[in-house]
Parts: structure tokens; sequence; C-alpha cells
């Protein structure tokens, strides 16, 4: 498994989540910077980290949406390869148009920093071998817009084609009401794209890998991915 | 040549900003107010006169970049 991050300018948890690979597959990950127009030969993951890309100018994720290396991550995902962007590299694939939807303001106006369960919606992807189907993970989140929006019919097949990676949930698994931090529609954590090799989410898994730092529901996600190519 | 970009919030899309704004302002005591909706306006000066070409660049800006065309419309002026 090979594996690449690309760093923006305001990133800033490309160190956790370069820690969290190298944890899983024993390599550490090439860094890439915005302005690249190339992913190294025979790269099998590509990597949108969280933080502020361009002070979160505009739109969150809208500027680096459009950075010289996403095309090459465009590409990369129509050959089938694996994406994944969290929090802001969430925003970052649904302002490139990777992923649909878009992610708003929080409903109540917070920045919202703190640990939250999560459901695993399904554990037949690249992403999630390592997860029960249905497990309820904590994991934490940390932002201000994440909560997810799209029309009805993109809502609609999302749910229909199984594209729902994960929901937030509380300790119990029960889903809805304070259990959702930011107002997403259908409690949305998380979403896949069609051929489900492109993974978006708000929390951050790489952020749960040490039980030093709080436990390690997130290292699963990485042990998937290590074992995916 | 001036001109001028307006990114709305498409109706239905739900805006809390504006809500917040709206608070804001039946609090100051301002009246009548019914609801807020907050959006984005870009003033954007070309260097040529030809207002159908700067029309046609600005729908692409829009498209590219100044508008998110999921939750927003945009509105241009020359």
């Amino acid at each position: 498994m090979k594996t690449a991050i690309v760093v923006f300018p305001g990133s800033n948890r490309e160190g956790d989540m370069a820690r969290a690979l190298k944890q899983a597959t024993g390599v550490a990950p090439a860094m890439l910077w915005h302005a690249d127009h190339d992913l190294p030969a025979g790269t099998d993951l590509v990597v949108l980290p969280g933080g502020f890309s361009y002070g979160d100018y505009l739109r969150c994720g809208a500027i680096a949406g459009r950075a010289a290396i996403m095309d090459a991550v465009r590409a990369h995902a129509t050959r089938g390869g694996l994406v994944l962007g969290v929090c802001n590299g969430f925003q970052i694939l649904c302002e490139s148009g990777l992923l649909p939807g878009v992610l708003m303001r929080n409903a109540n106006l917070r920045f919202v920093c703190r640990m939250q369960h999560l459901k695993v919606e399904r554990n037949d992807t690249a992403f999630t071998r390592h997860y029960a189907k249905g497990q309820i993970i904590e994991v934490c989140i940390a932002h201000g817009e994440g909560n997810y929006e799209a029309d009805d019919a993109t809502i609609e097949r999302l749910e229909s084609e199984g594209l729902v990676a994960f929901r937030y949930c509380d300790s119990a698994g029960r889903v809805g009401g304070d259990a959702n931090p930011n107002g997403s529609r259908n409690d949305i954590a998380g979403i896949y794209s069609e051929k489900r090799n492109v993974l978006g989410l708000m929390p951050h898994p790489e952020n749960l890998i040490d039980p030093l730092v709080g436990g390690t529901d997130g290292r699963a996600l990485f042990e998937s991915l290590a074992r995916a190519a | 040549m001036k001109a001028r970009v307006v990114v709305t919030l498409k109706s239905g899309i739900l805006d809390p900003q504006g809500k917040a704004i709206e608070g804001a302002l039946k609090s100051l005591g301002v009246e009548g107010v019914a609801s807020v909706r907050q959006g984005k306006v870009f003033d954007v000066e070309f260097a040529g006169a030809d207002a159908n070409a700067a029309k046609t660049q600005l729908r692409t800006a829009c498209e590219k970049l100044l508008a998110n065309t999921v939750i927003e419309n945009y509105q241009i002026d020359v």
C-alpha cells in the first residue's frame, strides 16, 4: 500500500494523518504539495487531511478543490484509486465534485470539538473491512462546517445505493436528536462515491490510533486500507 | 469596466447565519424584519470594455469558483 498526503496552505492535520498511515502500513506516506501536478507512480491511496486550507476563504475547501494537484487526484479516483478526505479534506472532495453535496455551517453556528460516536454503516469497503457492520465507534470531531446538505434526489440516491459510510449516533447507537452535532441531513458523518473508492468524513479517525490519546477506534480504518492494495 | 456578482443561497437552503443576524436585528429593536438571508458580493474590475465578453467570463467564474451551484444562485451585473 503506497500512500500520499496532499498538503495545502492551511492544512494542519497532515502530521497526524502521516502517523496513522505509517502505523498501519509500516511505510511513511509521500507528502505532496498542492501545486504539484502528479502523484508519485504507483500511489494506491491519496489522502486530503484536515485543517483550514486557504483560511476557509470563499467557502471551506472551495479554493483547494481547484488546486493543480486535484486534477491528478480526480484522474486517480476515475481509475478506481482510493481517496480519503477527512474534515477539511471532505469539504475539498465535495467542492471538487468528487463527492456530491456540500458541508454547510453547523446548524447551531458553533465550532464543535468533542468526542463523538459513529455507526459504521457497512464493512464491505476498502475503508471499513476491519470494523463490524453496525459497529459503534468513538472518535473525535472538530469542525464549524460539517452540516452535510444535498438535494433530496441526492440524499435518496446515497441512501438507496448504500453510500452513507458513517452516521452520527450516541453511545447506544441511537441516531438523531443531540447525537447529531451539526444538523447534517440524515445524521450523515461520511459518504462514499458511487464505486466506494472515495470516502469523505468529518470525524478524525487519525486522532484515535493510540490509547495514550483517548482510544484506538480509528485504527481499523487505516488497517483496512493497509490491506486494500 | 466594473462588474458585480451577487451570490445568494437558494431558497429552501437553511441559512443559520441569516437566522442569527435576523435574531440580532430583532434584539436591536429593528422593527418589521420578517427574515434575513446572507449572501456574498464580488466587485470585479475588467481591463477591457466588452460587456458581453465580461459576462461570459463571469459566468465561467461563477460556475467554476464563485458559487457552489448545489446551494447557491448567482447574479451578474456588468
